[in-house]
């Protein structure tokens, strides 16, 4: 094992370690950690095992593996990032009808305290 | 006829403490013993002092805790009309572009024609405030999508002076847009089968604030519409 698995090891450990810790916390939701954890999984694979990412660059015709790897990760946060966009939509559609709704309760108990 | 029709006028209010007075004010002497004109004022979290400007005036003051935008806004005002039994609601801007006299106008047309919403409109007399250039050839463009899309020409597409009936306000009670609202609302008014149709107005130049759409915000706008108003029509 080479210096650069090692720090890589550490490093993918670690972030493991800190999503963790914030699940524990109760700060982030476990539908929104599983992704994490599961990317987290993937790069400690890769780091102990060098060849795999050679294999499967192979086995699907990708001619220089770390292509691959780049274009994998990159289509990831792709598709997170419109998960997220998806998410604020809808925060911002239930947000909005708690607005609306706390607008006219107010002025339904001004009217009531006045009355 | 001897119970007089109830109408909820909703004035969204961002920023208007300038103009919002004269504006209520003005709408409560149109009312007479045939149409009963209540005003509602939605204050979008306004940071000047709106607030405590419409809570001294003759008028329904609804504030929001968060500013909203237009759209939601006026959503806000369609459901207060919705749920204390209004007969029809319309809405005219805070910013004394919209004459209320122009109100029972409306009514009249609306009832008449059978229609589900009545849309005032600047260009089909051609009088009074008629906005510049470039934004009429705006207007004009979105005039030809629309007719492109529904077959309806809407000579004033972005007037946001409507009066609508209880049927359209269930409908929208449920979905409005945010943004820039009232274009694609017609395609929302056209895929659900109302009727609607235009009434020539008058509109003055604004006494005060500022318009939401200038600069390169014009290009969001036409963009943002453009989109809104094709997949409105394509959402089922």
């Amino acid at each position: 094992m080479n210096r650069i698995q090692i720090f890589a090891i550490i490093g993918s450990l670690g972030f493991l370690a800190y999503v963790m810790w914030q699940i524990k916390k109760g700060k982030l939701r476990e539908e929104y950690a599983f992704i994490w954890i599961l990317s987290t999984f993937v790069l400690i694979v890769l780091s102990v095992w060098r060849n795999a990412l050679e294999i499967l660059a192979h086995a699907l015709g990708v001619f220089a593996p770390p292509n691959l790897l780049f274009a994998g990760a990159l289509f990831a946060v792709l598709i997170y990032l419109l998960h997220l966009s998806l998410t604020v939509s809808k925060l911002q559609a239930q947000n909005k009808t708690l607005a609306q709704e706390l607008a006219l309760l107010k002025q339904k108990i001004d009217r009531n305290n006045k009355a | 006829m001897n119970k007089s029709i109830k109408v909820a006028v909703i004035i969204p209010a961002y920023n208007e403490e300038a103009s919002i007075a004269s504006v209520v004010n003005a709408v409560n002497t149109v009312s007479d013993s045939n149409i009963m004109l209540t005003p509602v004022v939605v204050n979008d979290c306004s940071k000047d002092t709106t607030q405590q400007i419409i809570a001294g005036l003759n008028c329904v003051a609804l504030n929001l805790p968060i500013n909203l935008g237009i759209g939601g806004a006026v959503q806000t005002g369609i459901k207060y009309a919705y749920d204390n039994g209004f007969d029809f609601c319309v809405q005219i801007d805070g910013d004394g572009q919209h004459p209320p006299h122009f109100i029972p106008v409306l009514e009249k047309e609306l009832v008449k024609n059978n229609w589900d919403v009545a849309i005032g409109s600047r260009f089909i007399a051609k009088e009074g405030f008629q906005s510049t250039i470039l934004r009429r050839t705006g207007i004009q463009y979105f005039q030809f999508l629309l007719k492109l899309i529904t077959g309806e020409t809407v000579t004033d597409s972005t007037s946001g002076m409507r009066m609508m009936n209880r049927k359209t306000m269930k409908l929208l009670y449920a979905y409005y847009p945010d943004e820039y609202p009232e274009p694609e609302a017609l395609i929302i008014y056209h895929r659900n089968g109302l009727k609607f149709g235009e009434v020539p107005v008058q509109m003055e130049e604004r006494m005060g604030g500022q318009s939401s759409i200038q600069g390169f915000g014009a290009v969001y706008y036409m963009f943002k519409v453009t989109i809104a108003i094709i997949f409105t029509y394509l959402r089922q």
